[in-house]
């Protein structure tokens, strides 16, 4: 298996792969502490919005103080605030944790899909860019992601939340059986 | 727009702390890898279910405990714009499928080795961008056609939070357990 965890012994920091319930007990316990100590829930998709807006402004400042959305979200609020702090972070504890474990992982193409389209890397890029900006849409006329809507508003036991968790489930596990297939599950 | 550029230091660096942590955890997870991901919309590998689930139920027990010993623990619920919801579940779980994660495990699997990620971090920016356009129009002809307001299933079934959060648990206990007995057969047979 190519895309096996590098590491399964050793130093439990080193470990590849902890058990599911045990990582995400331990974002359950981060949502404590930011909750108790920052007043904040998890999240990533507003800072999305932050970007947009922010790269929107550089050629038309006017057209974006003008845009309701951008207006209630970054006009006269920092870009750069609390939530894309730890988005761009995100990156680097995921870059901790992969060299913690001497994982050698690199993904261009992934199994399942290269059994169903093949291995172009650019026909991989190409629906990789369309698929994010899809959820990206998505993200924001559910009002959140699965960070922000599914972890810190299902937590909440937010009815908005909870309708957009199943919707998500209902509609991903669809799409993944039309575009692979029952045969998929052999691939993954 | 631009005025200030940057929050105070102290929230940037509490965020920043945070995402390490949050990003670290992932990984471990196991969240974030395409074939982990794909696996579970294929009904194949549960891991995605089981990380959110114990992350909901555990961060559920936390927080209306603190709330129960007079906490100041913020409400962050959103409305129940219920059409907005759920459509907009429909189409993220179309984008996610293709993708091959959510928004945060996109910029988390960048940082585990995935190359691909990166275009599906662009391609995110650009929907946010097209989204920042039509609002509007969305929030006209469908946020705002069934908005129930900032409430909670509790709330709903005029129930203390507790009975819910109890259900929650059971579920969780009893379909993990359920589950693991099923993959141990499975992986024997």
């Amino acid at each position: 298996m190519p895309d096996a965890p590098a590491s399964h012994s050793g130093h439990w920091m080193t470990r590849g792969r902890w058990s599911p319930y045990v990582a995400g007990a331990g974002i359950g316990v981060l949502s404590w502490i930011t909750f108790a100590f920052m007043g904040k829930g998890l999240g990533t998709s507003t800072t999305f919005v932050h970007v947009a807006g922010a790269l929107e402004g550089i050629v038309a400042r006017d057209h974006v103080e003008s845009t309701g959305y951008y207006a209630s979200a970054i006009v006269g609020k920092p870009i750069v605030d609390w939530q894309f702090a730890l988005v761009v972070s995100l990156f680097f504890g995921a870059l901790l944790a992969a060299k913690l474990s001497r994982s050698t992982f690199v993904e261009h193409v992934p199994a399942l899909w290269s059994w169903r389209f093949g291995p172009s890397r650019t026909k991989r890029a190409i629906v990789a860019f369309a698929g994010g900006a899809i959820l990206l849409y998505g993200a924001r006329m559910a009002g959140g992601c699965t960070s922000g809507h599914a972890i810190t508003g299902g937590l909440q036991l937010a009815v908005s939340s909870w309708s957009f968790l199943i919707a998500m489930f209902v509609a991903g596990i669809g799409m993944a059986f039309l575009l692979f297939g029952k045969a998929g599950r052999q691939h993954v | 727009m631009y005025d200030p550029i940057f929050a105070d230091p102290r929230s940037l660096v509490l965020g920043a702390v945070t995402g390490l942590v949050f990003g670290f955890l992932l990984v471990r997870g196991g969240v974030t890898r395409y074939q982990v991901i794909l696996g579970q919309f294929l009904l194949r590998d549960f891991t995605v279910l089981k990380v959110m689930g114990t992350a909901i139920v555990v961060g559920a027990v936390g927080i209306f405990a603190m709330r129960a010993w007079g906490m100041d623990i913020p409400v962050t619920v959103r409305s129940a714009q219920v059409y907005g919801n759920v459509l907009g579940g429909v189409i993220f779980g179309v984008g996610m499928t293709l993708l091959g994660y959510c928004p945060g495990t996109a910029v988390a699997a960048a940082g585990d080795g995935s190359r691909h990620a990166l275009y599906g971090i662009v391609g995110g920016v650009f929907g946010a961008a097209i989204y920042a356009e039509t609002h509007a129009w969305v929030n006209e002809k469908i946020l705002r056609t069934a908005d129930l307001g900032k409430i909670t299933l509790f709330e709903v079934a005029h129930v203390s939070p507790w009975w819910v959060i109890a259900a929650m648990a059971a579920a969780a206990v009893i379909g993990f357990t359920l589950l693991e007995r099923k993959e141990r057969r499975s992986a024997a047979a």
